[in-house]
């Protein structure tokens, strides 16, 4: 498929000649970042600009009783001091729901605290000043009378009748609940042989950018419009809500994303802290910086995770599942996130749970409720870590039960490739997926058989080795079902504007953005392939409402799935706009002609007719020679929306070979294996490095990273010295396999493989120290498992 | 995350340098790797006046043979020390433990001096310059002073250097024949401030162990320094007895509070697991 060269024309952007499809071509964008001349939004710096820093609220919940600016106002450098209350006049507030999610509610937020601050680190005061360190230095003369408030912190405890109600209109602290209930759980429990349970404990974390987050907004008085350079994923998005709360007209407003260091769904939601940045621009008519410390973006950078879960599966006497029955709590902070909300986690968690397998029954109840932390929103792979890590520990613990082992259980129960299209159990249409190539797959690329032996020879000696599996989906490329649907100003399309300049070269504008993962490169291999010229020939633009088609941008492992085959159909067409063009110049048919490397061919016999450039210059330069009637267009843009299916569903496997020293708690990771299914692979360098990119951060779900509270709601850890991300020594070699079932959805083929990764990684860490620890009777099924956990569960602490 | 404004002043000389630091008092503090200061300043959780930069002071830089110990200048940084031959000829227990400091980018500015004067209780230097017996050099306006290591850590970032004062070089006994040392950590990853450490060194004559040390780090306020484990090797051979009659003097010994990666619990546990790995380790020469 992907590496198939035609001597044809083609019809299909897989027939192409010459094609970039599928091959491991260096990132063009690299160069340039190694250079050290990338681009980062705290790189801008416009004429008169100024600085942003916030008090921020020390506590978790207190009221705001007064505020005395006066000293701050007058120290050195600053600029203008502004409360919540005054930016409460100038901007209308926000309101995280989505009206799909049936029944959520939360109120409107402001983006400072006005008369009570709900978390700590919530914004409260703007300092601007001439530098940072002076609107820091001016932080410190802000005089705020505080009255602590009792916090409800605990998510366990913040539905319960004496904790203290975040926001008393509602009467309790429930922001929205889900129930989902097919089949018949208890008939199937009444005739199981074995039903198993677990309590899992996902514990909260964040994504921790290496670029925080940062803004640089620049109102221009004299033209009434509002510029942004902006760390961002969804550059329409933040356009729309702008303009929105700001009472801006959409076409006086335009955001610019330059290169953005690492995203992950930290860079897609609305922040006080940067549209206030925004509302002080306006207000100050001049450029306004906000750059968020790092201790600012562990306090206010949304958190993810922070679920607590029972599980429970029924397994026949055949070991089969016949029903999975869950119950979800996810505390979210006192807000739900605007505009996607912060229920997706929690929707996608009942969405995804045994979704890889063929199960008759299931029962779902999800909560989701306020509690006095940072807002807590979509961070990469949303809800799937959750999803797999419980399905996946049940299935060990089933199979175990079921005396049968886990690659056989997982053979007897994972949906089967030919029953396709169909459903998951909790009623998601999957178009194709390919569970039991990919298990073949996998037992192809590790020694099983080995691993096991190795292992039971490693317990004689006391050294305790685990394999663990995880068998997953992956949400990629949303159609408007994700948000639209619900009234979000999020696009589910994408546009691509392809166009020839006068040498021959391709242009390309597109309304993803690149953060890092290489979506500049996927666009650039598609336009070349699709128009028929070098990679070399091939300028790309993204990240810029004016220069840029209308879309979503980057997020949901969108970027190549939809963009790129906007793309498709974008190069195709200027394709056909040249070769009419040159068959008018070579009084030739226009369909016997193609591009190849950039020159007109016969499509036919390959011969060379006419370079490219030709075309340009005669365009451009001598559009009298061209007939009289003719008007020649170089230029072609063209959108692409899924429609098909809600979701462009994945698949994937992954192993992990672990070996825990069971003194210490200390976890090493052996070997790691995936298999993942994307469907059309663009750049296998780039899939593989998303996939490995994405496995690491599941490792600091699974053995690291936890962003610890006080009782009170104080951040405990909020610096990379005590809140512990994995670094190079604890990234493990990680082996990369591929299966490819393209999607029929688009011509492209291609499906998301930005989360894949970090889905699964927890299953199956978890379920390999689970493994390894067997014969101590030892069980976790909390993340993150640190040392003191594991010997807690073992029970030498 | 910018630091209070401050005052800064780079001498030429320690006596410049101390001079500063008298006049300035409680106000003022000398800067050296800047590898924790500086982390404290952005945070604000110090704003000295004014601060003290002892970069230019060639003096406070070398490491020298100075007949029975080695003399380095309290500025001499861990990449210097990794990169010595009297370092690695006679002070193994340094060389051992120099890898386990951190990261490269850190041991290229940190330094000896700054961290002996910062003493967190987690750092390995501490426990190393203690298990050795070091002295620590102290120069005031008034003169020069040593301090056994065992008498300079006084608390929880707590020494014995006074206002005014600065350490002006480490002096660490070079290794006698029949020395053996032994240095694990466990860390929550490569080359994080320990949950727990353990530093040990002795003479072992054939089998018999003598003049043994065993000195805990990220286990209490300061180093700590296990005299109660530590006595019930002295004079024994090294065997599964000794180590468990050693494990079991422990709980006279340690006295740990929790940190936000590790318990008081789990701190004892790992204290026990450490003087079965280290004295193994030292066993084994």
């Amino acid at each position: 498929m992907s590496d198939q060269v035609s001597d044809q024309g083609g019809l299909t952007i897989h027939d192409r000649p010459n094609s970039y499809i599928g091959r491991g071509v260096p990132r063009p964008n690299a160069r340039r970042l190694i250079h050290g001349r990338g681009t980062f939004t705290d790189d801008i710096k416009l004429p008169r600009m100024v600085h942003v820093a916030y008090v921020r609220s020390p506590f978790a919940h207190a009221d705001i009783l007064s505020i005395d600016t006066s000293a701050a106002e007058a120290a050195p450098g600053v600029v203008a001091v502004v409360t919540g209350a005054e930016f409460a006049k100038r901007i209308t507030p926000w309101e995280g729901v989505l009206t799909h999610l049936q029944g959520m509610r939360s109120p409107p937020q402001y983006p400072l605290a006005v008369d009570r601050a709900r978390w700590q680190g919530e914004p409260v005061v703007a300092v601007v000043a001439e530098t940072r360190a002076q609107a820091e230095d001016a932080i410190e003369l802000v005089q705020i009378d505080w009255k602590e408030l009792p916090a409800a912190t605990d998510m366990m405890r913040a539905m319960d009748a004496d904790a203290p109600v975040i926001h008393p209109e509602y009467g309790n602290n429930l922001c929205w609940e889900r129930n989902v209930d097919v089949g018949d759980v208890d008939a199937a429990y009444a005739s199981a042989a074995a039903v198993v349970e677990d309590s899992f404990v996902f514990s909260r974390h964040t994504g921790v950018t290496l670029e925080p987050r940062v803004i640089v907004a620049d109102y221009n008085a004299g033209e009434e419009k509002l510029t942004v350079y902006h760390a961002t994923q969804g550059p329409h998005m933040i356009h729309a809500i702008l303009s929105k709360h700001l009472d801006l007209p959409e076409h006086c407003v335009r955001i610019v994303c330059k290169d953005v260091g690492g995203a992950f769904g930290i860079k897609v939601h609305t922040y006080g802290d940067e549209i206030g940045a925004a509302v002080l621009s306006v207000m100050l008519k001049r450029p306004v910086k906000f750059a968020a410390d790092r201790l600012e973006s562990f306090t206010s950078d949304i958190h993810a995770r922070d679920h607590r879960i029972e599980g429970k599966m029924a397994v026949d006497k055949d070991g089969r599942i016949t029903a999975l029955e869950i119950d979800d709590i996810t505390g979210i902070g006192p807000y739900s996130m605007y505009p996607r909300s912060s229920g997706i986690e929690l929707n996608q968690v009942l969405n995804l749970a045994g979704g890889s397998y063929d199960i008759g029954s299931y029962r779902a109840r999800g909560r989701v409720v306020f509690q006095n932390k940072p807002l807590m929103c979509q961070y990469r792979a949303v809800g799937h870590p959750i999803a797999t890590m419980l399905t996946e520990a049940l299935v060990e613990k089933a199979a175990q039960a079921s005396g049968i082992d886990v690659l056989e259980f997982r053979q007897r129960n994972l949906m089967a490739d030919d029953d396709y299209p169909r459903n998951t159990v909790s009623g998601v249409p999957l178009e194709k997926l390919s569970h039991h190539a990919a298990l073949a797959k996998l037992t192809g690329m590790i020694d099983y058989d080995g691993l096991r032996k190795d292992q039971a020879a490693s317990r004689e000696k006391g050294v305790y080795r685990g394999i663990g599996f995880a068998s997953m989906i992956e949400v990629t490329s949303p159609s408007p079902a994700f948000y639209g649907v619900g009234g979000a100003p999020i696009s589910a399309q994408d546009g691509t504007t392809v166009r020839l300049d006068a040498k021959g070269n391709v242009i390309v504008s597109s309304s993803v953005t690149e953060q890092g993962q290489g979506a500049e490169s996927m666009l650039a291999q598609i336009a070349a392939t699709a128009v028929g010229v070098d990679m070399a020939n091939v300028r790309i633009i993204t990240g810029d409402t004016e220069m840029t088609p209308y879309g979503g941008g980057t997020w949901a492992s969108r970027g190549t799935g939809i963009a790129g085959e906007a793309t498709v159909r974008a190069g195709r067409a200027l394709r056909e706009q040249v070769l009419e063009v040159a068959g008018i110049m070579l009084q030739s048919d226009a369909g016997s002609l193609d591009i190849r490397a950039g020159k007109i061919v016969d499509a036919d016999t390959g011969n060379e007719r006419m370079d490219l450039a030709e075309v340009g210059r005669v365009v451009y330069y001598r559009g009298d020679t061209l007939p009289k009637d003719y008007q020649a267009e170089l230029v072609a843009t063209r959108h692409y929306v899924p429609k098909a299916y809600p979701f462009a569903f994945t698949n994937g496997i992954h192993c992990c070979h672990l070996e825990v020293d069971t003194d210490t708690g200390i976890v090493k990771i052996l070997g790691y294996w995936v298999v993942e299914d994307c469907g059309t692979v663009i750049n296998p360098l780039l899939v593989d490095d998303q996939v490995r990119g994405g496995v690491v951060q599941g490792i600091g779900g699974a053995l690291y990273e936890e962003c610890i509270y006080s009782p009170e709601g104080q951040l405990l850890n909020g610096n990379l010295a005590d809140y512990l991300v994995p670094m190079a020594f604890e990234m493990p070699d990680i082996e990369v396999g591929h299966v490819s079932t393209p999607t029929a959805d688009s011509e492209l083929g291609a499906k998301g493989a930005g989360e894949a990764g970090t889905a699964g990684a927890p299953a199956a860490i978890t379920n390999a120290i689970n493994d390894a620890l067997m014969p101590l009777n030892a069980r976790l099924t909390i993340n993150p498992m640190t040392p003191e956990r594991i010997l807690n569960a073992i029970g030498k602490v | 995350m910018k630091p209070a404004p401050f005052e800064y002043v780079k001498p030429s000389s320690v006596d410049d340098a101390l001079t500063v630091l008298t006049e300035g008092a409680d106000d003022t503090q000398p800067i050296a790797g800047g590898q924790s200061l500086t982390a404290t300043l952005n945070m604000r959780l110090s704003a000295p006046v004014r601060l003290v930069d002892l970069n230019g002071l060639e003096e406070l830089r070398g490491i020298t043979d100075a007949g029975g110990v080695v003399r380095i200048g309290a500025l001499t940084r861990y990449r210097d020390l990794e990169q010595s031959d009297l370092v690695a000829d006679h002070l193994p227990l340094i060389k051992k433990t120099l890898p386990l400091i951190a990261h490269p980018a850190i041991r290229n500015r940190g330094t000896l001096g700054g961290s002996i004067a910062f003493a967190d209780p987690a750092a390995e230097m501490p426990a190393c310059v203690t298990a050795l017996n070091g002295a620590i050099e102290i120069t005031g306006l008034n003169g020069v002073r040593k301090v056994a290591a065992g008498d300079f850590f006084k608390g929880l970032y707590e020494t014995d250097l006074q206002s005014g004062e600065l350490i002006t070089a480490i002096e660490l006994p070079k290794a006698a024949p029949g020395s053996r040392f032994a240095i694990q950590e466990f860390a929550r990853r490569h080359g994080d401030y320990a949950m727990a450490g353990l530093v040990a060194a002795a003479q072992v004559d054939g089998a018999t162990v003598s003049d043994i040390a065993l000195v805990f780090f990220a286990m209490g306020g300061t180093p700590v320094a296990a005299s109660s484990a530590a006595a019930k090797i002295a004079g024994k051979a090294i065997d599964a007895d000794a180590i468990a009659s050693a494990q079991a003097a422990l709980d006279d010994d340690l006295d740990p509070f929790d940190d936000t990666q590790c318990s008081a619990a789990m701190k004892k546990h790992l204290a026990r697991v450490l003087t079965d790995r280290v004295l193994t380790e030292l066993a084994g020469g």
